[in-house]
């Protein structure tokens, strides 16, 4: 803990609602502790601003620890700022210098309409994972833990995956706003496990189909969702998305809803 | 009118009292459930697993968060572990054990009844998560690993990474997810509730508002689930994620649930510590940190060195020294007041003196730094993010911080509160953690509650009730909306020139001061008089810019301080009447030696407040608490 204090200029991206136009306003952060982070530098500037009646700067947040995934936009350019496998919320002061000037955006993407100012609407990734995202266990009638057996690499490896928390930098940070990565994390997580093979192919057809349907961009494998993942997420789930969907496309159709005669 | 705390409780042997109850209640037949609907508000794991499993027996289910996805809910955020008696250790655990350790740890403050369940459930959550796919640590050979926690020894707790809570949580919303796709669960998301609607002496619906329009909505059911988490948001400065509040909860109160023991709440003794006036939340570093970190401070008062400059002969490692048989792993209110007893010596450390030392070099001399990595990486990596100093080269430093509430709205056996028809999951109920939740112990009731129990219980409500077709248009709906409306009409009218969150700040400091880890008589005498004051000029002098039609965070945010002024004085009410220390609610004036002085005589029950009108005192009731398996004693863990 430092105990320095810095200056800064920020250039935020204000808009009203999703149908209004949005431009930069230029606001000054004064005497901001180092300490502090990127969300409680934006609460100061926030608290100035009502008090003198203005509406605050509306983004989205909640357990300010890294993990809730519901913070996040574009500082210079950059999803998340310009730390490695950092949230904002995560993001300290200390990281910058007196002085700055930092311009400050929503994540963009068309499948992402803004809702006011930084927030976003992200709940094209819910669709996604309501399209196959699980896997279908009838709660009260699990067999034992242990019955089955998990080599720890594997789920090691379904844990890496696992662990994206949905923020979405991986879209804003992709020439294409593809949800590549995202989509292909939940689907290794699932086809790593044993519990998840049985509806393996129909996952990842249908997610995929999900994806394409909310208006994501497709992949051309730059990286750059790899790079600006604040979990690490790993570029290797899309390529196992890939061979999923390849392998589920030669030899099933996608499964139709209504089921059978029964 | 006083409602009779009946708690339904099963007599008979403990053992079989889940199984002869569930035997007992009524069954609604599958082709008549789906002729039920049920809501459910809260979506973290009480929520969602309630949602996924009420959605799966065939009732319609309406689930509404005020997250923008399920996803964010803050049971993400738990760190170390979920409980459950599997004995795979082969160290002696048991239900029985679980039982007991838990009635124990909360300090004989729960109902016997409800925590031998929790302990028999805990098993199938472990099968049911892992069956989900939840990705749990594991061994070589492919079996699932454990760990310890705080006010156990034996190796119990389930974990994944550091994450628990969120692969826990993923695992529960995606089950949803997968009632969603089904089109047995509808969700709604960005809707706060903001008041319950009672029709005939039953919940029948709630009124929400949705937080991008403004628009005040109507939704009706056949009953009604509370799932909202805790509100330990009470304390502005708490580990509880932003949008944490008691809104939902507290509506419920003000329609006729009581609320039980709201003094209790639970300061966790491992957080990374106040850094400076802007800061808005704290963070956790988890308990199970404490199975590898030593705690100490130095001996001498005022010692300013490095810490790696401390000879080891020259620091007092208290947990180890005061309590021999838990060390470092005493449970949660036990260790935070041994930190506050250090820093109020002046042995804290950190330039505000309010901090002591997790140090992990013996650990890191004994296994290397690669298997501490693995086992807490994500934890020391937020860590040095937050603090900008290095774990691996130096101990961290903590200090205790308000966590997770114990009290919430009264329930009886099948979770359902004094109000017909309304249930009451997970943290925002009172049930199973006494006045100490032990640690690992929070996940495990959240899914119990609404995979295990709620099923059931609601089941039985259902097929037992004679229950009238209401429609939104119904009086009880209009004249609950027009309140809304007029609450928010008010709240935008008032134009002062303060901040929500300077109100908020503010009470948060009297309830730390006098309500927090250590209560007396006079600062809660204090608090009662200052909180009301507060509360008279929030409502004339609150300042809410914009306008209520459409996103309007500020507006959100004065709806919950709003109800954390009141919240607050029952808490205060409620700690100033509970003459005796108990776990976390520890009365200065009841004490030996430093450690709490239950006074089982007078108090060995459930206080339930009844609310009665605004600005008139709540009256307390009680339900008596009896032990018949774990004999009332002396907690000790020296």
């Amino acid at each position: 803990m430092s105990g320095k204090h810095i200056n800064l200029t920020l250039k935020v991206w204000r808009q009203k609602g999703p149908k209004d136009d949005g431009k930069l306003v230029e606001y000054q952060a004064k005497n901001v502790s180092e300490d502090a982070s990127f969300l409680e530098m934006l609460d100061a500037v926030n608290e100035e601003l009502v008090s003198k009646g203005d509406e605050p700067i509306a983004f989205d947040h909640d357990c300010r620890e890294g993990i809730c995934g519901a913070c996040g936009f574009v500082i210079d350019g950059e999803a998340h700022g310009p730390m490695k496998s950092t949230t904002v919320c995560q993001l300290h002061m200390r990281n910058f210098n007196d002085g700055a000037v930092l311009t400050i955006e929503p994540f963009r993407a068309q499948a992402f309409p803004v809702i006011k100012d930084l927030m976003v609407n992200r709940s094209a990734f819910d669709r996604i994972i309501s399209a196959g995202g699980y896997i279908s266990a009838n709660v009260g009638n699990a067999v034992d833990a242990n019955a089955n057996l998990v080599p720890k690499a594997d789920a090691d490896e379904a844990m890496s995956s696992a662990t994206c928390i949905g923020c979405g930098a991986c879209v804003a940070a992709c020439k294409n706003a593809s949800a590549a990565l995202f989509t292909s994390a939940k689907i290794s997580h699932m086809a790593l496990l044993p519990q998840g093979q049985v509806e393996r192919k129909d996952r990842a057809l249908r997610m995929v189909a999900q994806m394409d349907a909310e208006g994501f961009g497709a992949c051309t494998t730059t990286g750059a969702c790899e790079a600006a993942c604040p979990k690490e997420i790993q570029l290797t789930n899309i390529s196992r998305m890939n061979r999923e969907f390849f392998a589920a496309s030669a030899t099933k159709r996608p499964k139709h809803k209504d089921g059978g005669a029964g | 009118m006083a409602h009779k705390l009946d708690s339904k409780a099963p007599t008979g042997p403990i053992e079989s009292a889940w199984e002869k109850t569930k035997f007992d209640y009524k069954l609604v037949n599958p082709a008549n459930k789906r002729k039920h609907s049920v809501i459910v508000v809260g979506t973290g794991l009480a929520g969602a697993s309630a949602a996924a499993s009420l959605g799966e027996l065939g009732y319609k289910v309406k689930a509404f968060c005020v997250h923008e996805s399920p996803r964010r809910a803050h049971s993400v955020a738990a760190q170390g572990g979920i409980n459950a008696a599997k004995n795979y250790q082969n160290d002696g655990d048991s239900t029985y054990r679980l039982f007991y350790d838990t009635v124990k740890g909360g300090d004989f403050r729960a109902r016997e009844a409800n925590v031998y369940r929790l302990a028999e459930v805990s098993a199938n959550i472990i099968d049911q998560m892992v069956a989900q796919g939840v990705p749990f640590a594991r061994e070589y050979g492919g079996t699932l690993a454990n760990r310890s926690f705080g006010g156990a020894q034996v190796s119990r707790t389930f974990y994944a990474r550091g994450q628990t809570g969120q692969q826990l949580l993923l695992g529960a919303y995606s089950e949803m997810m997968r009632q969603v796709d089904a089109g047995t669960v509808e969700l709604r998301y960005r809707r706060e509730m903001l008041d319950l609607v009672i029709v005939d002496g039953k919940a029948r619906g709630i009124i929400v508002r949705n937080l991008l329009t403004g628009e005040i909505e109507s939704h009706e059911a056949d009953a009604v689930v509370i799932a909202s988490g805790g509100y330990s948001n009470v304390f502005f400065l708490s580990t509880n994620a932003m949008n944490c509040a008691v809104t939902a909860a507290w509506k419920a109160h003000k329609r006729g649930a009581y609320f039980a023991n709201p003094c209790y709440t639970q300061i966790h003794p491992t957080c990374i510590p106040v850094h400076g006036e802007n800061q808005s939340k704290l963070t956790l570093m988890s308990e199970s940190l404490r199975n590898d970190g030593r705690v100490w401070v130095p001996k001498a008062v005022g010692d300013k060195r490095h810490p790696n400059d401390i000879p080891e002969n020259e620091r007092d490692y208290y947990l180890e020294r005061v309590y021999p048989s838990f060390g470092n792993l005493a449970p949660r209110d036990v260790a935070s007041r041994q930190a506050k007893y250090r820093c109020d010596e002046g042995r804290g450390v950190n330039e505000s003196g309010k901090a002591v030392y997790l140090d992990f070099a013996d650990a890191i001399k004994r296994l290397g730094e690669d298997k501490i990595s693995e086992r807490y990486g994500n934890l020391f990596e937020m860590y040095d993010k937050i603090t900008g100093q290095n774990p691996y080269k130096q101990p961290m430093m903590i200090y205790p911080a308000p966590h997770y509430t114990m009290g919430g709205l009264w329930v009886d056996y099948n979770l359902e509160s004094t109000i017909p028809g309304l249930f009451v999951a997970g943290e925002a109920n009172f049930s199973d953690h006494g006045a100490n939740r032990l640690g690992a112990s929070a996940l495990m009731q959240g899914l119990a509650d609404g995979y295990f129990v709620l099923p059931y219980t609601l089941g039985n409500y259902l097929g037992g009730t004679k229950l009238e077709k209401v429609s939104t248009t119904h009086d009880a709906f209009k004249s609950a909306e027009h309140g809304v409306k007029s609450e928010i009409s008010k709240l935008m009218n008032i134009k002062g020139s303060r901040t929500v969150d300077s109100f908020h700040k503010e009470l948060g400091n009297i309830m730390w001061e006098y309500c927090g880890m250590g209560r007396n008589e006079a600062g809660l005498k204090k608090a009662l008089q200052e909180i009301p004051k507060i509360k008279e000029e929030f409502w004339q002098n609150v300042r809410i810019p914009g306008d209520a039609n459409y996103l309007n965070v500020e507006l959100e945010k004065a709806g919950r301080v709003a109800d954390f002024l009141e919240l607050g004085e029952l808490m205060c009410r409620d700690a100033l009447e509970r003459n005796e220390s108990c776990g976390g609610h520890f009365r200065e004036e009841y004490q030996v030696d430093g450690e709490a002085k239950r006074d089982d005589a007078n108090f060995c029950h459930v206080a339930a407040w009844e609310y009665t009108g605004d600005n008139k005192p709540e009256v307390r009731h009680k339900e008596e608490l009896t032990f018949e398996n774990v004999h009332l004693a002396t907690r000790s863990y020296k």
